[in-house]
């Protein structure tokens, strides 16, 4: 039971991590909460059901459900992450030197206008992902464990690892660092500070595609809401792993997850969602600046 | 030979007349110090020459070309690279990552190379961190390059920033009052430090309240005052000089 528990857990914290980490990445650099990101993750979910429906009518998956499976996401990480790309050169570009709330507002507008944007596309039912993989698993310690858990558990944590990879080892991820703390200082040592805030935008996009995809897969069904409430639990969750920090958007998420799944089979299920927001309270109670969060002094 | 060449510097905040036509010309590999009463002008100047500020008027050359309105990062690449009178560190980086991150330009590592390690990426990386040793070693920090730049005493932290704009391999630094803050011990010690950058064959402008500094380093003195410039030549002419010693002093002092 507490096995099974832990595997649902992870499962779901997984998913909150890699969405968690867009809200992170951004707010570590822009100081933006950027609501829309919860958006991009409902396109990432509503593409995946899109284009996997377009390979299965061409035959493609037939052929080679692998493939087509393979397909399905990188474009949908390409087009998420075009998305996200542009919504920021729209929406928060022409704000950079604009009063703090203003770029948030703006955000809250991208919100709404992707959510009715898909409503009137797509339609306000429930979509349906086709059930691929089934319930097909194996039992590991008493639990019960899906295929497809393991694949969302896998990828999660193979995606976390390449951007802490990317973040600390690359050129690119020395510069975003710079660019996080200093925008200024980065740019008088020769980086280019508005095409780092665009990878940060496209990574962010890219990783929510993929969490999105993988959500509609476990759940089955996807509808343009989806992304508010899943935007305000990874939200949480960078909040409580301290926001800007990326492993602490990784933490937040999966220790969300589990909260989750815990409190569920032990307390109530009926406050599934109520879990996150307690906790969330109790944390930033003891430590304001979010369990990974540095608390910086304002300069007198 | 030119390095940098100033014509009709003009920059207006609102009302404030932070430059007013300031023209002046640096040589290559030469020191230049500009000094000036607080809010003279100085800062707007790196500020402008660095791509921070667009100026209102006037046009700056840089080995014959016109860089007027740069972006900070084009700046850098065009070879300018400056100091902060307060110090900008990347606090939370290593003093050898401050270095590294300078050498932005140089070093070529995506994930596909830090994933699977190949020749090429193991080459830039050290390559680069050899590089940026050379660099901290320059200015004494070579004991100090796994230590978190914050923890590091003040006068390091400076040493640290002209390092890292040394990273940047410009051929023209600007140095935001190097010495500020610093003893007569640790002054005559940047001192040392900048006559090393100009034997690099660096050209060196700085902005200073040192005076001890700027008479005994600088081969030319650039005085503004009110955002105009008022004096340039070499130390001797400067000292002497009766509008300087007006500015600085006041009008009647020389009785």
């Amino acid at each position: 039971m507490l096995f099974q528990q832990i595997i649902n857990g992870l499962t779901v914290g997984g998913v909150y991590a890699l969405i968690a980490l867009g809200y992170t990445m951004v707010y570590g650099i822009l100081e933006l909460i950027n609501f829309a990101h919860g958006e991009i993750y409902m396109l990432g979910a509503y593409l995946g059901i899109i284009l996997f429906g377009f390979f299965t009518s061409v035959g493609l998956t037939s052929h080679s459900l692998a493939l087509s499976f393979a397909l399905t996401i990188a474009l949908s990480v390409l087009f998420c992450s075009a998305y996200g790309f542009t919504v920021e050169r729209i929406a928060y570009k022409p704000l950079r030197n604009a009063p703090r709330l203003s770029p948030l507002i703006s955000a809250i507008g991208v919100s709404i206008f992707l959510q009715n944007y898909v409503m009137l596309t797509q339609g306000a039912t429930d979509k349906v992902f086709p059930d691929l993989l089934g319930s097909a698993g194996f039992d590991l310690l008493g639990a019960r464990i899906t295929y497809l858990q393991v694949l969302i558990i896998g990828v999660s944590f193979l995606l976390m690892l390449a951007l802490h990879l990317y973040v600390t080892k690359t050129r690119m991820g020395k510069a975003m660092r710079a660019v996080a703390q200093d925008k200024v200082m980065a740019s008088l040592v020769g980086i280019n500070v508005d095409s780092v805030i665009s990878v940060t935008f496209i990574i962010g996009s890219g990783l929510a595609a993929v969490a999105g995809i993988m959500v509609a897969m476990y759940y089955g069904l996807v509808n343009y809401f989806i992304g508010y409430i899943a935007g305000i639990k990874a939200f949480t969750a960078a909040v409580l792993g301290g926001i800007g920090s990326i492993p602490g958007a990784m933490f937040g998420g999966i220790f969300l997850g589990l909260i989750e799944s815990l409190g569920a089979s032990y307390i109530s299920s009926e406050y599934k969602d109520a879990y996150a927001f307690a906790v969330l309270i109790v944390i930033l109670l003891i430590r304001p600046a979010g369990i990974f969060g540095k608390s910086t002094e304002e300069k007198v | 030979m030119h390095l940098l060449e100033v014509r009709g510097l003009t920059k207006h905040f609102g009302g404030v007349k932070a430059l007013e036509e300031v023209d002046f010309r640096v040589e290559e590999n030469s020191i230049v110090s500009v000094i000036g009463p607080n809010g003279a002008g100085k800062t707007t100047l790196f500020n402008c020459l660095t791509g921070l500020t667009r100026p209102t008027k006037g046009r700056i050359h840089l080995e014959g070309a016109d860089i007027t309105g740069s972006s900070p990062h084009r700046a850098v690449r065009l070879g300018i690279a400056r100091t902060f009178q307060n110090i900008r560190l990347f606090r939370e980086m290593t003093v050898l990552e401050n270095v590294l991150v300078s050498q932005h330009l140089r070093i070529r590592s995506g994930l596909f190379g830090v994933l699977f390690r190949n020749r090429n990426f193991l080459r830039d990386e050290k390559e680069a961190v050899e590089r940026g040793l050379e660099y901290l070693a320059l200015v004494g920090l070579e004991g100090a390059a796994d230590v978190t730049s914050f923890n590091l005493p003040y006068g390091d932290q400076r040493r640290l920033e002209i390092a890292r704009a040394l990273a940047a391999e410009p051929t023209l630094l600007l140095l935001d009052e190097p010495t500020a803050g610093m003893n007569p011990h640790e002054t005559s010690e940047i001192m040392e430090i900048i006559w090393k950058l100009q034997k690099l064959g660096k050209t060196i402008v700085l902005i200073e309240h040192d005076m001890r500094l700027v008479m005994g380093i600088s081969e030319s003195i650039i005085v503004l005052n009110h955002g105009v410039k008022i004096a340039e030549g070499p130390p001797e002419a400067i000292r002497k000089d009766s509008l300087v010693i007006e500015a600085y002093l006041g009008k009647g002092t020389l009785a």
